[in-house]
């Protein structure tokens, strides 16, 4: 485990010592090749100047009312269609030939209904997300082990009790790798979203870098979006995931 | 509990055909008997258990409880599944409970109970631990604890120990009986294994292969604990060793071709060994 770690931290301080030497080399132009400082530098006067943190607030604003609203309408309905057999052929069969679609082709569409605003971005993350938190939630439901629901039916469980303490606990596996899936592909989409229609917003944080040729500005913004991703995902999903992984044994999975 | 099965068939769609799984099974467990099923693997001895369970419907014929006819599941014919099927969202506690909390019994009454079957399969310790944390053995007892406290009149069980190393198996089945004794339940016991029916049963039923029939029906009229030097246990392995091997070479020659053929006198069948893993 120590190891590990010293690889890694040797890893990443010669990325940087490697980025720094190459800087000096000056085999580019500044503005198309920043310095390390230079990018830290930038950072830290956008945090101080408020347009990063103002930027942070409005994605991560968009992202979870995006994301909440996939889970709220993603999770019941991949429940439903793994639980009916007519829906999953129906509704099931639409989900997942709709999940080939790159959730940013959902823009021009969106603009149209929605108009330049919030509630366009926001449609493209849903559309983004709850395709796949679906689909996991609909695997989860289908790929119930078949002996637990026989002993619990043996057990006296049938109907809705059935479902809610049997069917749905033993889904769980898989609506949480769902519920994973869904948050990456909604950062994803959001980002998509931001870049072409920007106002406010990390992604138009990034394209305003673009605008002015300041590329310490671009790879700022692209490391917040990085290290956020990786916050969110090592400090809520990974864990969540691996209890549950733990307990319901892989099998399961 | 009487259990009667009468005239039995039973087919399954596989692959568009209608593959024959049970034909004309006759058999009885009287209350408090202990009886065993036996024959090759995959030749439906499951499906009697599930059928009895009320699991499961048969295409022709009845399955009788006390002369009433299967409908349904009822908590007092339980299944043991041979994997255990335990919940993994749920303790040891809460794996034993389930049956009494889908009976509506309150919470107070529910722990009590569980927990004196937890006691009686020696797992007190483990009661708040979770089935991950569990080897196959503590699972399969758990699976017991979880069926028994339904307080059924039968409990049907699919090859319980066919997973486990002999170690644990053989003390398994000494604790089986032991609460078989206890609760005066009858118990009908799905296995491979020659050697653990004719250790456990009061009768044994040898079934062919698929389409299962009841081939034959043996009786063992020997004290337990049972020693297997018994003269009277070593004549009844013998009988039921040579119906078997028939079925067996049955079945070979079904999976790989005509070519299979044995030397006269080759001992086809170990009595120890699941018949399960060579078909």
């Amino acid at each position: 485990m120590q190891r590990v770690v010293w690889y890694r931290v040797a890893f990443f301080a010669s990325l940087l010592l490697g980025w720094q030497a190459l800087y000096l080399l000056r085999v580019w132009p500044d503005f198309l090749f920043p310095s390390p400082q230079s990018v830290a530098a930038m950072l830290v006067h956008s945090l101080r100047d408020g347009t990063l943190v103002r930027a942070l607030g409005v994605s991560l604003t968009r992202l979870v009312i995006g994301y909440g609203m996939s889970l709220a309408i993603g999770l019941p309905l991949g429940l439903l269609t793994g639980s009916i057999r007519w829906l999953h052929q129906t509704i099931g069969a639409l989900l997942l030939g709709l999940q080939t679609l790159p959730s940013i082709c959902w823009l021009p569409l969106a603009l149209l209904w929605f108009g330049l605003n919030e509630r366009a971005i926001i449609f493209v993350v849903v559309m983004g997300a709850v395709l796949s938190i679906s689909l996991s939630a609909e695997d989860g439901v289908q790929h119930t082990p078949r002996q637990q629901i026989r002993a619990a039916k043996n057990m006296g469980a049938s109907g809705w009790r059935l479902y809610l303490q049997v069917m749905l606990p033993a889904a769980l596996p898989g609506i949480v790798t769902g519920m994973k899936l869904g948050w990456s592909f909604a950062w994803r989409a959001l980002m998509a979203g931001e870049l072409l229609y920007g106002h406010v917003g990390l992604g138009h944080l990034l394209m305003m870098g673009r605008e002015l040729n300041d590329m310490s500005q671009v790879i700022a913004v692209m490391a917040v979006i990085v290290a956020l991703g990786l916050l969110v995902d090592r400090m809520a999903f990974a864990p969540l995931e691996r209890r549950v992984r733990e307990r319901w044994g892989t099998g399961t999975l | 509990m009487r259990i009667e099965l009468q005239h039995i068939s039973k087919s399954f769609r596989h692959n568009g055909h209608a593959v024959d799984v049970l034909q004309d099974i006759n058999l009885a467990v009287e209350p408090g008997e202990f009886v065993c099923l036996l024959g090759p693997t995959g030749c439906g001895k499951s499906t009697i258990l599930n059928l009895v369970a009320g699991l499961d419907a048969p295409d022709a014929g009845t399955v009788l409880v006390d002369g009433t006819p299967v409908t349904g599941p009822g908590p007092r014919r339980v299944v043991v599944f041979q994997d255990a099927a335990l919940f993994p969202w749920l303790t040891v506690l809460g794996n034993v409970e389930f049956g009494l909390r889908m009976a509506n019994v309150p919470k107070q009454e529910r722990r009590v109970a569980a927990m004196a079957y937890i006691k009686l399969v020696h797992l007190s310790k483990f009661a708040h631990a979770y089935p991950h944390q569990l080897s196959g053995g503590m699972r399969q007892r758990v699976a017991i604890a979880r069926g028994l406290v339904m307080q059924p009149d039968i409990l049907l069980m699919d090859e319980p120990f066919g997973a486990l190393d002999a170690q644990t198996r053989a003390v398994l089945q000494e604790e089986l009986l032991e609460i078989w004794r206890k609760t005066g339940c009858s118990v009908l016991f799905v296995t491979h294994s020659v050697r653990e029916a004719i250790g456990l049963a009061d009768r044994v039923y040898v079934l062919s292969a698929r389409p299962a029939r009841i081939r034959d029906v043996e009786r063992i009229d020997v004290p337990r604990p049972r020693h297997a030097d018994h003269p009277a246990l070593a004549q009844a392995q013998q009988k039921i060793l040579q119906s078997l091997a028939e079925e067996i070479e049955k079945v070979l020659r079904d999976e790989l071709g005509e070519s299979v053929r044995y030397p006269e006198g080759t001992q086809r069948v170990a009595a120890d060994r699941s018949l399960g893993m060579h078909i």
